[in-house]
Parts: C-alpha cells; sequence; structure tokens
C-alpha cells in the first residue's frame, strides 16, 4: 500500500479529507474501490491522532559539546530536538511545497530582490510572549551576521538589510533570489525572542514542546506546550525524549527492547533482520543525501577531463547500489541533484563503461596509479565502496591505489584538502542551495575545486529566475555541465533509514531529512 | 600500631603525589608537542594569523609553557579545571555529575564482583583441581577473554531484546529514582562484574595455594582442622596482601577503564566524556580527565600498599 494513500486514508478519519475526494485519489492511484473501502474503515479504526503518553527517540549524532544555540546546531540530535522546541518562519511540506508557519505570507517584487514576510497573528513564545515581527527580524539578523557562527550565515549573507513595521518583514537582497522562502526553512532559523541575542542557548522559541531537560550527550526532553498554536497538528504525546545513543547495536537494540519508540541511521546491512522483529516498521525513504568520490579539478593529474571522464566511467554504480547500500538507495548520475528537488529533469543514466573509461584514460595521457583516499566516516561502507570502485576500475585498465584514513580528523585534514578522497552530502532543500553551498568557484565547501566563471553566471542567472520553465531548463544546463565537466562522481544517492517500534502512528515520509525532516516527534503519536 | 606504621603511610602518601605531580607534567608536556596549538584547534578552518595572534594572547598561549604548566596546575588546586574548548563549559561542572555516575557503576559492580571472586577463590582452592575448580576458572577464564563489548552485546541480546528484563541502556540522570537507577545499571554493572571478576577470582587462588605450600599450613592440617578452616583462619590472612592488591588493579579498572562498557550501555560516565572530547580535540578536557584517571589510579594503589602493610606484619619492619 503507498505511503500516500495510508496517509490520505488517514486525512479522512481525522475529518480533513472527504470519503469522496478520497475514492477519487485513490481511483487516479490506481486503487480499485472495494480495497480503498476496505482501507477507510481500517484507518477509522486507528482513528486521528491520540495525545498523550511519552514518545521516545534514541538517535545517533549527539555529543555533550551541543548547544540550545540553534546557530551552532549541526547534527541529527541538535536538529531532531530543535523541531520539537523551535517554531519556523517557514518549512518545506512533505510534498515539497512550502508551509508558512510564523509567516503567514511571502511575497516578493518583481525581479525577487525584496520579500515582505507578513507574521502570523497570536503565536505564542513558551516564556509567554508574542511573537512579533521584531523577534523575527532580530533572529535573521542573528544568523546574517556576519561574525555569527551559524550553520546558516553562507545562504543569510545574501540579505542586504531586514527592517519590522508593524507586522511585517521587509528584507532587501543584495542579489535577486527566487528561492529565499526556501532559504528561510533552514533548520537554523528557529525563531527566538529578541532573535536570540541576549540568551541564544536558553531553548526558547514557539514550538509543540518546551524544553525541560538539557544534557547535551546524554537526553533531551520537553513537555507539550498548552498554547501551542497549532496543537492539533503537532504535540500529540505528553511528553517527548531524545536519547543520544551513538552506538548502532545499542540503538536497535533500545528500539527492539521497547525502551525508545523511533531510532534513526539503521544501516542498510542489517535492515533485512531488523525487518523480522514484531513489532518494529521500517521508514526508508528517498532524500537528497548522496554518498561521493570527489576529484579536485584543479589537482594533477584530475585537472585533465579525460581522466575525471574515465574514473566516472570506470566505476559499476549498480554494483555499488546492490552490494553497499543493499538496493536502499538510488542510482547516481554525477550530478548532486534527484527527484528529491523541485526543479529536477532527468538526464540520461552513466553507465559502467570499461572500454570507455579505457579510451578516455588512454586520452588523458596520464599512467601510473591514481590515489584515492578513503575512511569509514566518509559514508557508511565508504571502505568497501572504495574497494569496489577499485577493481571496477582495475577492468578498465585503471589502478587506483587506496589509502585508508583513520576517521579521526578525516573531515579536517582529508576532506576538501587532498586531491581525490570519499565523501558524503546531505543534500539542500533546492538546487541553488545546493550548488551555491558546493560548485560555485567561490563557495566555502566547493569541494571539487569546480571554478568556472562561466557556471558561476548560471547559477546566479538561475536564482533570480521566477518564470519556472526557464529556470527548469538552466538547472538542467548547469547539472549537465557538473556530470561532464565536474570534480564529483556520485555512484549513489543513499536512503534515510529510520524505523518505528509499535504503536507509532502518523509517521508520513518526508524526503527532505531523516525522521520525518525532524519533525517525527512532534508530529507521531502512541496508539491507545 | 605505633609511629612506623604512621610514618609508613605518609611516605607512601607522599611518593603518591609526587608521582601525580611528574604525571601532570608529564600529560602537559604530551599535549604541548600535539600538532597546532590550542587557537588553532579552536579557530579550526576560519582561522586568519591576526585572530590566531589574538586568541593566542588572549589565552596566554605566548607565555613560556613553565608558566602556563604552573597556571594549569594553580588551577586544577583550586579545583579549577578550565573551560572546554568546544562547548565553553566549565569542565569542573561537567565533569563532577559524569565522575559521580563512573564512580555509582563502579562501586556497584565492585560490590558484586569482589566478594563474589574471593568467595569463588576460596572455594576454587578448597576443591582444586577436581572439577569444581576447573568449572569456576574455565568459565571465569571464558569471561575474560571475550571482549567487552561481546560480553556487552550478549548480556543486550538476552537481558534487554530477548527477555526484555532490563533496559537495553543505561541512560540515567539527575532526580532518578534509585529502583530505576539500579535496574538501568544492572547490565553495564554485569557486563563489569564478568570481566574483572577472572582476574581477582584467579589471583585469589594462586595467593592462597602459595600459601598453603607453607609449613604452618601443614601443622594446621596435622592438627586435624577441617579444609575451610584452614583456609579462612591460616591461608586466607596470610594471602590477603596479593588479593588486595589485585582487588585495587581491578577497582581502578572499573573506573578509568569502562570506556568500551560505558559507550555500549549509552552510560553517562567519564569514558563517553572522554570519547566525545578527544573526537574534537579538546585539549583542555582531555588533560583534566587524564589528571583525574591518573589520581584514581595512584590513590586505589596508594589503598592497597596501605592495607598491605596494616595486613602483613613483617612488611611494617623492613630489614
Amino acid at each position: 500500500m503507498s505511503n500516500e494513500l495510508e496517509f490520505l486514508s488517514r486525512r479522512v478519519a481525522a475529518g480533513k479529507l472527504s470519503r469522496r475526494d478520497f475514492l477519487g485519489r485513490a481511483a487516479a492511484l490506481g486503487i480499485a474501490a472495494p480495497f480503498a473501502n476496505s482501507l477507510l474503515s481500517s484507518a477509522a479504526r486507528a482513528a486521528g491522532p491520540v495525545k498523550g503518553g511519552t514518545l521516545k527517540a534514541g538517535l545517533v549524532g549527539g555529543e555533550s559539546t551541543n548547544s540550545l544555540d540553534p546557530a551552532l546546531m549541526m547534527t541529527q540530535v541538535p536538529f531532531a530536538f530543535g523541531k520539537c522546541w523551535g517554531e519556523m518562519i517557514v518549512e518545506l511540506s512533505p510534498d515539497g511545497k512550502l508551509e508558512n508557519r510564523i509567516a503567514e505570507d511571502i511575497g516578493s517584487s518583481k525581479d525577487a530582490k525584496v520579500w515582505t514576510l507578513k507574521i502570523r497573528d497570536g503565536v505564542e513564545f513558551h516564556n509567554g510572549k508574542t511573537v512579533t515581527a521584531e523577534d523575527v527580524a532580530a533572529t535573521l539578523e542573528r544568523h546574517s551576521d556576519e561574525k555569527s557562527k551559524s550553520g546558516a550565515l553562507g545562504y543569510m549573507k545574501g540579505i542586504e538589510t531586514i527592517k519590522a513595521s508593524g507586522k511585517e518583514v521587509v528584507l532587501t537582497l543584495k542579489e535577486a533570489n527566487a528561492d529565499l522562502p526556501y532559504l528561510l526553512s533552514d533548520y537554523h532559523l528557529i525563531v527566538q525572542p529578541n532573535g536570540g541575542k541576549d540568551k541564544p542557548d536558553a531553548g526558547i522559541s514557539a514550538g509543540p514542546y518546551v524544553v525541560k531537560t538539557n544534557e547535551p550527550g546524554v537526553r533531551h526532553g520537553g513537555e507539550r506546550f498548552a498554547n501551542y498554536w497549532q496543537g492539533d497538528k503537532m504535540g500529540h504525546a505528553d511528553q517527548i525524549e531524545v536519547i543520544v545513543i551513538n552506538d548502532a547495536t545499542a540503538r536497535t537494540a533500545a528500539l527492539q527492547g521497547g525502551q525508545v519508540n523511533m531510532i534513526n541511521r539503521v544501516e542498510p546491512k542489517i535492515v533485512d533482520l531488523i525487518k523480522r522483529v514484531p513489532g518494529v516498521t521500517i521508514r526508508n525513504h528517498a532524500g537528497p543525501g548522496h554518498y561521493v568520490f570527489i576529484m579536485h579539478c584543479n589537482t594533477a593529474p584530475f585537472d585533465n577531463n579525460d581522466l575525471r571522464m574515465a574514473l566516472k566511467l570506470a566505476i559499476d554504480r549498480e554494483e555499488m547500489l546492490t552490494k553497499v547500500l543493499r538496493g536502499y538507495g538510488s542510482l547516481g548520475n554525477d550530478f548532486p541533484i534527484n527527484a528529491a528537488y523541485p526543479l529536477f529533469t532527468e538526464i540520461e543514466q552513466r553507465k559502467y563503461d570499461p572500454d570507455k573509461a579505457k579510451f578516455h584514460y588512454k586520452k588523458s595521457g596520464h599512467d601510473g596509479t591514481v590515489l584515492l583516499r578513503t575512511s569509514d566516516v566518509a559514508f557508511p561502507g565508504a571502505v568497501d565502496a572504495s574497494q569496489l570502485f577499485q577493481q571496477s576500475a582495475a577492468k578498465a585498465g585503471i589502478k587506483i591505489e587506496l589509502k585508508r584514513e583513520p576517521g579521526d580528523g578525516y573531515w579536517n585534514e582529508v576532506w576538501n584538502k587532498q586531491p581525490f578522497c570519499a565523501s558524503y552530502w546531505g543534500g539542500r532543500s533546492t538546487q541553488d542551495q545546493m550548488y551555491s553551498t558546493a560548485y560555485l568557484s567561490t563557495a566555502d565547501w566547493n569541494d571539487t575545486r569546480f571554478m568556472r566563471p562561466d557556471f558561476d553566471k548560471m547559477v546566479l542567472a538561475a536564482r533570480a529566475e521566477l518564470d519556472e520553465a526557464k529556470r527548469k531548463q538552466m538547472y538542467h544546463d548547469m547539472a549537465v555541465l557538473v556530470r561532464d565537466e565536474g570534480g564529483l562522481i556520485l555512484p549513489m544517492f543513499n536512503q534515510f533509514i529510520d524505523a518505528t517500534g509499535a504503536k507509532v502512528d502518523g509517521w508520513v515520509d518526508d524526503p527532505h531529512q531523516e525522521l520525518m525532516n525532524g519533525y517525527a516527534l512532534a508530529k507521531c503519536w502512541l496508539q491507545a | 600500631m605505633s609511629s612506623p606504621i604512621l610514618k609508613l603511610i605518609a611516605q607512601r602518601i607522599a611518593l603518591g603525589i609526587l608521582l601525580l605531580l611528574a604525571i601532570s607534567v608529564l600529560i602537559f608536556a604530551g599535549t604541548q608537542i600535539l600538532p597546532g596549538d590550542v587557537a588553532q584547534a579552536i579557530l579550526g578552518q576560519s582561522a586568519t594569523p591576526e585572530s590566531l595572534a589574538n586568541l593566542r594572547e588572549q589565552l596566554g598561549l605566548n607565555d613560556p609553557a613553565y608558566v602556563r604548566y604552573f597556571h594549569w596546575l594553580g588551577g586544577v588546586l583550586t579545583g579549577d579545571l578550565g573551560t572546554a574548548m568546544s562547548s565553553g563549559q566549565d569542565i569542573a561542572t561537567s565533569i563532577k555529575g559524569r565522575l559521580w555516575n563512573t564512580l555509582f557503576l563502579a562501586f556497584w559492580a565492585a560490590i558484586v564482583a569482589v566478594p563474589l571472586a574471593i568467595i569463588l577463590g576460596l572455594i576454587a582452592v578448597r576443591y582444586r583441581n577436581g572439577w569444581v575448580d576447573k568449572l569456576i576458572s574455565g568459565l571465569a577464564l571464558a569471561s575474560t577473554s571475550f571482549p567487552e563489548f561481546f560480553i556487552g552485546y550478549l548480556l543486550v541480546y538476552f537481558f534487554a531484546v530477548k527477555w526484555q528484563i532490563f533496559p537495553a541502556i543505561s541512560t540515567v540522570y539527575d532526580g532518578m529514582p534509585f529502583g530505576e537507577r539500579m535496574q538501568a545499571i544492572a547490565l553495564p554493572a554485569t557486563a563489569l562484574t564478568l570481566v574483572v571478576l577472572a582476574h581477582m577470582m584467579r589471583m585469589t587462588r594462586a595467593a592462597i595455594l602459595n600459601v598453603m605450600q607453607s609449613a604452618y599450613v601443614e601443622t594446621a592440617e596435622l592438627k586435624g582442622l577441617s579444609a575451610f578452616a584452614v583456609i579462612r583462619k591460616h591461608a586466607f590472612p596470610n594471602a590477603i596482601a596479593p588479593i588486595i592488591n589485585v582487588v585495587m588493579l581491578n577497582l581502578a579498572y572499573l573506573i578509568v577503564g569502562v570506556v568500551v562498557v560505558e559507550v555500549i550501555f549509552v552510560y553517562p560516565g567519564m569514558g563517553q566524556y572522554l570519547v566525545d572530547h578527544v573526537t574534537k580535540r579538546d585539549v583542555p578536557v582531555v588533560q583534566a580527565v587524564g589528571l583525574i584517571f591518573a589520581a584514581v589510579y595512584i590513590s586505589l594503589n596508594i589503598i592497597a600498599d596501605i592495607a598491605a602493610i596494616v595486613a602483613n606484619p613483617r612488611l611494617r619492619h623492613p630489614k
């Protein structure tokens, strides 16, 4: 049964969708009426959200060095807990559209340079204060300050002025950007009283849960916020708790033993084992995250496009997908965008072709070995993937020498420093964000050293373009350029694999991030 | 007990303090020869020469090493362990709760392990070379031979996943009811017990067997005492020094060696704290934790020495 249908049937049960509409949509999905009807009755039994209980998540990605300051959130635990206590200006809905939250409405000038956010009435902070336009403006100011350590600074730098007046916040950009509302859904931009300028780590916002416990690296807990503005949609459990469990085995054991109701990052190699456990549901779904091998386009021998092409053709993507990800992913095509992005277009799939690879390799004039650095931390299974790469390349006459680097310090010493290494990207919410973060000549994280003035121009032009059809074409051209001339080898997109225990209901797959884009604790409930 | 024993104890303690000082020098020197410095580590990739210079000035990194060492030592002596680089939190405050958790776990593991090991050792001696002895030794050796993580996972599999008697993870927090806390630590404490049991048991057995060769034990046997009485009254008291030694060694291990067990059971103790900060290259924290671990080792060793001296009159009167 498709998740969409399941979701729709629950909407009917909750009285948010008419029975007739449901049957219509089921028919559109190719489901016969009798089956659709039986689906409805089972959904009605399950009925809508159940209030009460304590929902617990055991998550990897928390450290004793974490802070509640949204600007400093980096890893999964602060991210997921942030979505419980924080309220955003806008958010991406599971179907990829924008959902207004604190902003009631967002409008732009024709040239996409001036943006006006209308602030919703009657949203209350946990400290009892009402959210005002000034608070939103201050939040954006704090994250766009050059000196800020905010993880959102990269995108926020493009904002020239921020002005609050009455119920509105007006943003003027340095350069036009049609994607601004998407940028505002960055998970760092939790709205705080006075923007968090006074006490950034106070953990006060307007989200469905009030922070009750904050022991970084151990556990975080929240209690339902009685005055939450959307109490019918979120905050079903009385209490939520995030327990930091970085060890994969301990995490699955905690789910099986019932100490937690949901976990993140189930390893592909054990998914089939976990599926057999009664009561446990695997929640895997596609997302924008991808596993890569990156070459520096400006460093020999990778400054030769024939050599880059030879390596791209010498990787057996399908084998890697089945052996490393056990099928929990999709094929990559050497550009960092997939169907998770709103303006994605298909480009012919690149395949393993040892003969063509051999041809380009000869043409490049390079002989001898190519040194690839890899490590377990680059992505789960990275060392195995590198070995598969080595073998498939050998069949094309290309010798890849593997150097296994220690995980400790890999991100400081190897990634973005060495010319050829394994790595991963979590993806971004828009193509502009992804390309601006890692493929603009000036990007801090331009880890393929892709420096192409023509490409930069395309990015800026697409950013300012409001006509969707034209934009789609522009992104298509950019993708082709990165695919054919860039330094990125992208064999596969990984899926997010979460798991929930018995009794957890209300799960909706969300392509943007793991755990329903972080909202699993806030939106799920425990069956009575 | 007269003054010679007090003098001996004072000597041991003084020696211990000297040793701790030496270790503090080693720890400090060790962190100095790491590539880069704290300022570099704090600023990371965004470091510019000016900001580096400013931060060095601010942290006093331009002072010669010995000045910085005494500064650090002075802080430690007054209970100020500095602040963590990565989070800016006060180290002493964060360590307090963690250390307490680790000690709590070690305490309960010791409460079970030490008497159990000694009793099993005594039983093994009583039935030496028989099947009871072989069974005890075999099981104990087997539990020691498995790596800690394997024992941990076995316990989790059976007690948490299969039978669901105890929780798989041992998150404890302030204000947790005592009963729940005990339940939470049941599995890690069991794992630790199994890990240290064999060493103590085997040493107890060996030490007592060693004494059993003595003439006075033979005398005791000849005067018709039961086997257990011989062991309890004549052999055990004379074997107590080496037993205390090995017990103390294992207690120290329970406190400083539990990194793996804490990580498996997600127990918020010193081990987890250390692992987190080592990956972040948070030098001040690593220094502080290193010093605390050294202090634990040294004090337990001093206690072992003193206990041995008290227990064995011969050590009190060196020739």
